[in-house]
């Protein structure tokens, strides 16, 4: 399987679109859905398993040119960074049908279609190498998005659809304008105008300073609105809030990854001087992000907008890690990525099995339904447990990471920004054990939450899945830690040398 | 048999995944009971086997490392899931899962009814499995997933009876205040992998002597830690959780106060021994907060009428006693009182909960009284554990808390000695305000509808063990001048390098004589007058001024917290959202787009669609860029 990324890809995709014509069988269209991701998962199974960890260079490329006239390439590859983030879009989707099977209820062809269209976009944002395909990958996300959240959406998703969509593509237009101007900037040296990554990155870092600062900050705003880093992030409780479960969870899960991936791969290693001098405000603004967004949360009355804005503070912690730049930190940032998907996911899926049963998110509505739902609470508690980072669960591995490389590093040089990360650990639990309380503690004083059904097989199932993982991680991260240890190695190297480099010249 | 050692917290996790997912299914009280006991008993035997194992090594050679797996491997990081086996780890397992094993028993027959039954031994055997990682972990991160684990355990069991509002509440106070002492904990982790680069308890042992890292340093490091001991171990400023414990069932609080759930500050601190004997201020501190907290509490519980409220802040108290033998120097001395507390107070506490059950959910000791002849087994027993606590020799209690004394003495820090004997004093009066108002006197209760009974053999079985053992557990520290110290010098090894660094201090053997016969006489005036004072009922109510409703309510240190901390959260959590996130931040988004919106709206009205404006525009425009070339 030589074009085994461009089948990932478009496996979804072209799969996707004989869902438009199933008619009216819903069950079909669900069932065949569910099939084609978990197919994909299991291609990406494949993938993992053939991936060289030893290897930090991009492995399984696919080249050739799609626009001659531009040197525009349709470039695929995949290292040891965007392979676990493949990995966590080809999880989150099947688990997602699965979790939400019942909640759809209008429009299901196209909601399966959009969901589907979805993944394959991913796929293509995480493994593009050229910077015309990214673009087109990471602005395609935006319009199954824009119907799911139109579409399936709350009381008010016309306001936090707009917004979304107006926030998130005001960052994309910098980006291509910064992706036109680094192609043009850089024509002399390359000897002819392109947009291949590969060859970009290779001179790139060597811009003079003056524009290569804008040109960083263009392509960095657009990643941090995704992310989304503090003060960029009010679109996104809006979106979450008014997003249908499997939006919200996809989203979180995998959307907002996009953001640090970009930071990671594009940001850190086209940019390397340029980062690391703004590194101390990249980190600044997470550890604010952190704290902001916990003590914002602690004041929400609706769930899944708590649920929303604990996604900034934990958001906040990758940031920090990937700005310290240690190998234990970007690690930590990575795994923390899948970690956030994982756990942030199952939060946002756990809010939509309430919903489903009692249609309001406001937390005042429930308590004490623990005694209803026991098997609910069990594995709410569970996942909430993860997203404090517990040791022993996902949670706690990437933050622990992030925290003590950024303590040592020598980029940040400070202790403070880890310091005051840290009292996230605390804020986190504050939070989201208040909210466990008020929602499942305590004497049931609404009469309609007297009788509500705890979670069937199907729900059981789905949630277990992610619990898997959510275990896995906590005990064993070395499964996938030692995937991404050789790539996260040769980008801190690289920037060095390029450092290094840099001093030498006159 | 080194090699099947692990097994000491594999069985307890077993049985927690069992009765945890199964349980449901299971529902038989029996089935899940004895499955919860024997995995726990099971792990006791290995322990023992481990004991044996490493007491026939020789002394310098009693430390097994057993890896299990690499836990987090990454650039510099290399952090292993491995157990140390050592005599503090393994006298800490014996006590977990001895202990452990007799409250298992007993919640047997207390939570027999119980609708969460199976639930309830699940989570007791994630305790056992939690408190045997904290203990047998060989690096610090090891040590603090059982340190977390231990805190999510007492959050599930505090917070077991979840219909009530308020075990809800001491539940998350309990993670809450727990989670502070833990930030000190990881900021402790992160500057001692900066400077010795490694979390594991034998690499930074052997990189302290002639490191060149500053002495400041350990003084940050140690105070850190002794931050994260504060939070789990209940004393100043973050002591306020342990009171509050007792929301959960009985067995639970036995469980919490005594092996090393609230003891593993003390552990902790024993096992970084080390650290803290590098420089000065770190043991003064450790010292002078145990002293603090030890008195403090024992006013406190003087005034208490909750018989589970007494019996809590008497552990606080004893938990101060414990740091006091820390901040001294006196590493096993403390580990002694952790082992002679672990009996005498999983004693009392599950005569407590035996009295509770018999006196049908009664807790106020002013509404008992003679229940000494109902409840013979309990009253027996109870009355150990008081001796033992009060500390007449030769009970337990008397040989750990004279061994304390007089270390502080002889250190020379009269002023925590002066104050720790009048604690001392202070809490057999209120052990013996408790047996006096429980069990002797008449009954105070409404005899026509309370008939109290003795409990069954399985509860009353685990009391009378954990009687015996709180009577003839001081013999394994007999002071040196009467006989030799066992304890003492089967930990030698582990706190050799520590002692080797602090100064040591000379005893005096007629000192040390006039010490025991002081501290005994302190105890026996403070049993005869609490028993003057209290065997016809309560007469502190005769006397009830300002200072004992203080005392009654604590300090009012719980109400200064709120006003001082919960409140400005959530104050400051409500303007961060409601001003700062929805009017300022998302107000300028909106307000960029209403700006656009706006611009766009005036401008329209440009477009009014009359020619004659139109016309009149162009003149307007023609006439300007004249003007422009004309006056240019």
């Amino acid at each position: 399987m030589n074009n085994i990324l461009s089948i990932l890809i478009f496996a979804p995709i072209v799969l996707g679109i004989p869902i438009l014509f199933f008619g009216k069988n819903e069950k079909l269209i669900k069932i065949y859905s569910l099939v084609i991701s978990s197919g994909v998962f299991g291609l990406s199974l494949y993938l993992f398993s053939i991936y060289n960890a030893a290897n930090p260079d991009y492995q399984f490329i696919e080249r050739f040119q799609w626009v001659k006239d531009f040197n525009i390439f349709y470039q695929l590859g995949v290292d040891g960074i965007s392979i676990l983030m493949v990995m966590l879009t080809a999880f989150i989707f099947p688990v997602t049908i699965l979790g939400v099977w019942n909640s759809v209820t209008t429009r299901v062809k196209e909601f399966y279609f959009l969901l589907l269209l979805l993944m394959g976009a991913l796929f293509g944002v995480f493994l593009s190498l050229d910077l015309i395909l990214f673009y087109m990958f990471w602005e395609l996300i935006l319009i199954p998005m824009y119907f799911i959240i139109g579409f399936w959406g709350g009381k008010n998703k016309f306001y936090a659809n707009l917004k979304f969509f107006l926030y998130t593509m005001f960052g994309s237009l910098l980006m291509l304008v910064a992706i036109i101007w680094i192609s043009q900037y850089l024509t002399p040296q390359l000897g002819k105008f392109t947009t291949d990554y590969l060859a970009l990155k290779t001179v790139s870092p060597y811009i003079p300073e003056a524009i290569q600062v804008w040109l960083f900050v263009f392509f960095a705003i657009s990643f941090v609105i995704k992310v989304p880093m503090f003060p960029f992030h009010t679109w996104l409780p809006d979106a979450h809030t008014e997003a249908p479960t499997a939006g919200s969870i996809i989203l979180a899960a995998v959307l907002l990854k996009m953001g640090t991936y970009g930071i990671l791969r594009f940001s850190m290693e086209m940019f390397p001087l340029i980062f690391m001098k703004y590194a101390w405000l990249l980190a600044l603004l997470g550890v604010i992000g952190i704290i902001y967004g916990a003590l914002v949360c602690i004041a929400q009355k609706d769930i899944k907008k708590l649920v929303a804005y604990s996604s900034v503070s934990h958001m906040g912690f990758i940031l920090l890690g990937i700005a310290a730049m240690t190998v234990e930190s970007i690690q930590g940032g990575i795994i923390q990525m899948v970690n956030h998907g994982l756990s942030t996911g199952a939060l946002f899926m756990f809010v939509g099995f309430l919903y489903d049963r009692r249609h309001t998110r406001e937390i005042a509505d429930y308590g004490g339904i623990l005694k209803t739902m026991p098997i609910y609470g069990s594995l709410f508690l569970v996942i909430v447990l993860s997203s404090i980072g517990l040791p022993g669960l996902n949670g706690f591995i990437g933050e622990f990471m992030i925290l003590i490389g950024s303590f040592n590093s020598p980029l940040l040089n400070n202790h403070t920004y880890t310091i005051a990360a840290t009292t996230g650990v605390v804020l986190s639990a504050v939070y989201l054990l208040w909210m466990y309380q008020r929602v499942l503690l305590g004497p049931i004083t609404k009469e309609e939450n007297k009788t509500i059904p705890d979670l069937n097989f199907r729900e059981i199932f789905a949630s277990s899945l992610l619990l898997i993982f959510i275990v896995w991680i906590g005990v064993y991260p070395n499964t996938f830690l030692s995937k991404s240890e050789a790539s996260v190695n040769k980008l801190i190297q690289n920037a060095q040398t390029i450092k290094t480099n840099l001093i030498k010249l006159p | 048999m080194v090699e099947y050692f692990y097994l000491i917290t594999v069985l307890p996790l077993v049985g927690f995944l069992i009765n945890g997912l199964f349980g449901a299914k299971i529902r038989n009280e029996k089935v899940s009971g004895i499955i919860g006991s024997l995995m726990v008993l099971g792990s006791f035997i290995i322990t023992l086997l481990a004991y044996l194992n490493i007491t026939s090594l020789p002394q310098e050679s009693r430390s097994i490392t057993i890896p299990l797996f690499n836990w987090i491997t990454t650039g510099s990081l290399n952090i292993s899931a491995a157990y140390l086996v050592d005599p503090l780890s393994v006298t800490m397992c014996l006590i977990i899962t001895g202990v452990g094993f007799l409250i298992h028993v007993y919640a047997i027959g207390y939570m027999h009814g119980d609708r969460g039954f199976a639930r309830f031994f699940a989570f007791l055997n994630l305790f056992i499995f939690a408190m045997l990682n904290l203990v047998l972990g060989d690096n610090m991160l090891l040590m603090f997933l059982g340190w977390e684990g231990v805190g999510l355990c007492s959050y599930l069991l505090i917070g077991f009876f979840y219909e009530k509002k308020f075990a809800g509440d001491a539940a998350n106070k309990a993670f809450w205040v727990n989670r502070i002492g833990d930030f000190g904990f990881m900021l402790a982790m992160f500057f001692i992998f900066m400077n010795f680069g490694s979390l594991n308890f034998a690499a930074i042992n052997a990189a302290i002597p002639g490191s060149l890292v500053p002495v400041s340093m350990f003084t940050i490091i140690t105070l850190l830690l002794f931050v994260g001991a504060t939070g789990k171990s209940a004393q100043i400023p973050l002591y306020v959780w342990l009171p509050d414990a007792m929301a959960g069932p009985t067995p639970v609080s036995a469980l919490i106060h005594t092996p090393p759930m609230v003891t593993a500050g003390v552990y902790m601190i024993s096992r970084t021994s080390p650290l803290f004997s590098m420089g000065p201020i770190k043991m003064e501190v450790v010292m002078i907060i145990g002293c603090l907290t030890a008195f403090m509490a024992a006013t406190i519980a003087v005034a208490q009428n909750d018989i589970k409220k007494i019996l809590a802040y008497s552990t606080v108290s004893q938990l101060g006693f414990m740091f006091m033998a820390m901040g001294a120097g006196a590493f096993s001395t403390g580990i002694f009182h952790v082992t002679t507390h672990a009996f005498f107070k999983a004693l009392m506490f599950l005569g407590a909960g035996a009295v509770i059950h018999g006196m049908h959910d009664e807790q106020d000791v002013t509404k008992m009284g003679g229940l000494k002849s109902k409840m013979k087994i309990t009253f027996l027993t109870f009355l150990m554990g008081g001796i033992a606590i009060s500390g007449i020799p030769p009970f337990s209690g008397f040989f750990s808390k004279d061994e304390i004394l007089s270390k502080l003495f002889f250190a020379g820090h009269y002023p925590v000695f002066a104050i720790a004997v009048l604690t001392a004093f202070m809490t057999a009066f209120y052990i013996w305000r408790l047996i006096s108002l429980t069990f002797y006197g008449k009954p105070r209760y409404d005899e026509a509808h309370v008939q109290p009974h003795e409990s069954p053999a399985l509860m009353t079985v685990p009391l009378i063990i954990l009687a015996v053992l709180s009577v003839v557990g001081g013999f394994i520290g007999m002071p040196h001048i009467i006989a030799p110290n066992f304890i003492e010098h089967w930990l030698e090894p582990v706190f050799a390098p520590a002692l080797a660094i602090l100064p040591e201090h000379h005893v005096v053997a007629s000192t040390e004589y006039g010490l025991i016969a002081f501290s005994i006489l302190v105890a026996v005036i403070a049993i005869i007058v609490s028993l003057k004072m209290f065997k016809s009922g309560d007469r502190l109510y005769a006397f009830s001024g300002g200072f004992y409703n203080l005392l009654k309510e604590k300090y009012r240190v719980d109400e200064l917290y709120d006003k001082i901390i919960v409140s400005p959260l959530l104050w400051l959590s409500g303007i961060f959202y409601r001003i700062l996130d929805v009017k300022i931040i998302d107000g300028a988004v909106n307000g960029t787009a209403k700006f656009f919106n706006s611009l766009s709206l005036d401008w329209r009205k440009i477009q009014t669609g009359i020619v004659q404006d139109y016309a009149l525009f162009s003149v307007a425009g023609i006439i300007a860029i004249l003007l422009y070339i004309l006056l240019r």
